[in-house]
């Protein structure tokens, strides 16, 4: 994880980076009506896999844009960087 | 057989040869009262307090590795207490007030050393917080004292007070110190044992069983056992084990990493920590600086942290401790460490029955090893935390009474 593909910027050192934490969680649209569970858990439970993780970086010392990162956490090896907005990749069985 | 001068005598005349083992490796039963889910410090602490403050005969600790592998040899051995928030300081001084005893409890020497830890203050801003948690601590019983800079400059031998961030004061608790993190996993495993619980080393546990919301067994890799009561004690792998028993946790697992220098003479008699320039440092008893810092930020379960934190460390040490610039850095490592929102652990009841969760000590668990496992045990034994424990529940997340240590004081542990 040494060169990470900022998606407007091309490859870059992984020091210009920042991860932010898992991709892909949706606010939800009616907080005052969900319990104090839900709310919960939209707060602070997380996936944390051991395995393919899906994330979101900046990059701060370039283009300081966010986008998502598909990443293995027991390799640390990106498989795929995205823009925001983009669907999540499937994970293949390899 | 105890560690005592008459047999340290009486084993010399066999040149220290016949020594027992300090516990054996026995094989796993199909059946256990309580198994608890890994062999560090706390899981360890857990099974020998179970044993010895509650007269559990039949325990099981699960170590995937082997004891002291994992975070407890992997640490930089800073106890401490000096906590802002009343909930963290019943817990952390309990350990230390168990600190103090340990080695005898234990009959086994922890080196336990209470060499004084420094907090050191930057900005008028940290003088503000030190003093702020100074006076929380006098409130609880926890021993601080507020230093300016000239006494910092005065107590701590080579510190540079005047560097690119001036050292404004520090927050000394004299009771902190460091202990030897690989002998308290094995004066808990031997004690332990001699109370009759089985340490099993080299055993995954790969599922967990739950029959009507109860957990009843555990598949591992060295074959199935059922059990009454399950304590996971798992650290960085809290996240897997929860999915396992079919909940999730408010946890990330992220590499933390540390290291050491050549061995030197004594030259620094203290522990010293910045949250603000973000480096901590103690000389070991073999003369290593053993250094640490911050995490990193992205999760990974690589017991590897990132290339670049390295010289965040190096950094500023070598700005506080201009002497140390010409020393040589001998070894880095990396554990993973599993954090909560609120930088506190969560210990207590899961959504599963008999199935009991101690985990989420994020960067700073070694310090509350013996505390840990003593609530711990009784938390497992009663299936309801005591009074030091119940803050910590997994379900302060939903009622939103959370120990928020992480924005109040001392990230760095």
């Amino acid at each position: 994880m040494f060169i990470i593909n900022c998606p407007y910027c091309g490859e870059r050192d992984q020091t210009e980076f920042t991860c932010h934490g898992e991709a892909h969680i949706a606010r939800p649209d009616n907080p005052s009506e969900i319990s104090d569970e839900e709310w919960g858990r939209y707060l602070f439970f997380r996936e944390n896999p051991k395995g393919i993780h899906f994330e979101r970086w900046t990059h701060d010392h370039g283009c300081r844009r966010w986008f998502n990162v598909m990443r293995d956490t027991v390799t640390d090896q990106i498989i795929k960087t995205y823009k925001m907005g983009e669907a999540k990749p499937e994970i293949s069985n390899e | 057989m105890k560690y005592s001068l008459y047999n340290l005598v009486k084993n010399s005349f066999s040149y220290h040869e016949n020594w027992e083992k300090a516990w054996s490796s026995p094989d796993l039963k199909p059946e256990y009262d309580v198994v608890i889910v890994g062999g560090g410090g706390h899981g360890l602490g857990t099974a020998y307090y179970l044993a010895k403050e509650f007269g559990v005969k039949n325990i099981a600790v699960l170590e995937k590795g082997w004891i002291g592998g994992g975070n407890t040899g992997r640490n930089t051995t800073i106890i401490r207490s000096n906590y802002l928030w009343d909930e963290s300081a019943a817990l952390y001084n309990h350990a230390v007030n168990l600190w103090e005893g340990l080695s005898s409890e234990l009959n086994f020497n922890v080196m336990f050393s209470q060499r004084g830890l420094f907090h050191l203050a930057h900005s008028v801003h940290d003088m503000q917080e030190i003093t702020r948690r100074g006076y929380s601590n006098y409130l609880n019983g926890i021993d601080a004292e507020i230093l300016n800079q000239d006494q910092v400059a005065k107590k701590i031998p080579h510190i540079n007070v005047n560097g690119r961030y001036p050292v404004l004061g520090a927050l000394l608790q004299r009771r902190a110190g460091t202990a030897r993190h690989d002998a308290v996993a094995w004066g808990y495993a031997r004690a332990a044992e001699n109370l009759g619980v089985d340490i099993i080393q080299n055993c995954e546990v790969k599922g967990i069983d739950i029959s009507n919301g109860k957990v009843v067994g555990l598949q591992t890799t060295k074959g199935s056992v059922k059990v009454d009561k399950v304590g996971l004690v798992p650290a960085g792998h809290s996240s897997v084990l929860a999915n396992m028993a079919g909940f999730s946790l408010p946890i990330n697992s992220v590499p933390l990493q540390a290291l050491v220098s050549e061995p030197v003479k004594p030259i620094l008699d203290c522990v010293i920590m910045s949250n603000s320039v973000h480096v901590y440092v103690s000389q070991s008893d073999k003369g290593e600086l053993v250094v640490g810092a911050g995490s990193d930020a992205y999760n990974s379960y690589s017991q590897r942290g990132s290339f670049d934190m390295i010289e965040h460390m190096m950094a500023p040490l070598v700005e506080l401790f201009p002497i140390f610039s010409r020393l040589k850095m001998l070894r880095s490592w990396g554990g993973i460490v599993d954090v909560t929102p609120d930088r506190s652990p969560i210990i207590g009841k899961t959504p599963v029955k008999d199935l009991f969760i101690n985990c989420g000590w994020g960067t700073g668990g070694f310090k509350a090893t013996p505390g840990s496992a003593h609530v711990f045990a009784e938390t497992v034994f009663r299936g309801e935390p005591n009074d030091i424990a119940a803050p910590f529940s997994l379900e302060r997340h939903f009622s939103g009474a959370l120990v928020d240590e992480a924005a109040a004081a001392a990230v760095a542990h």
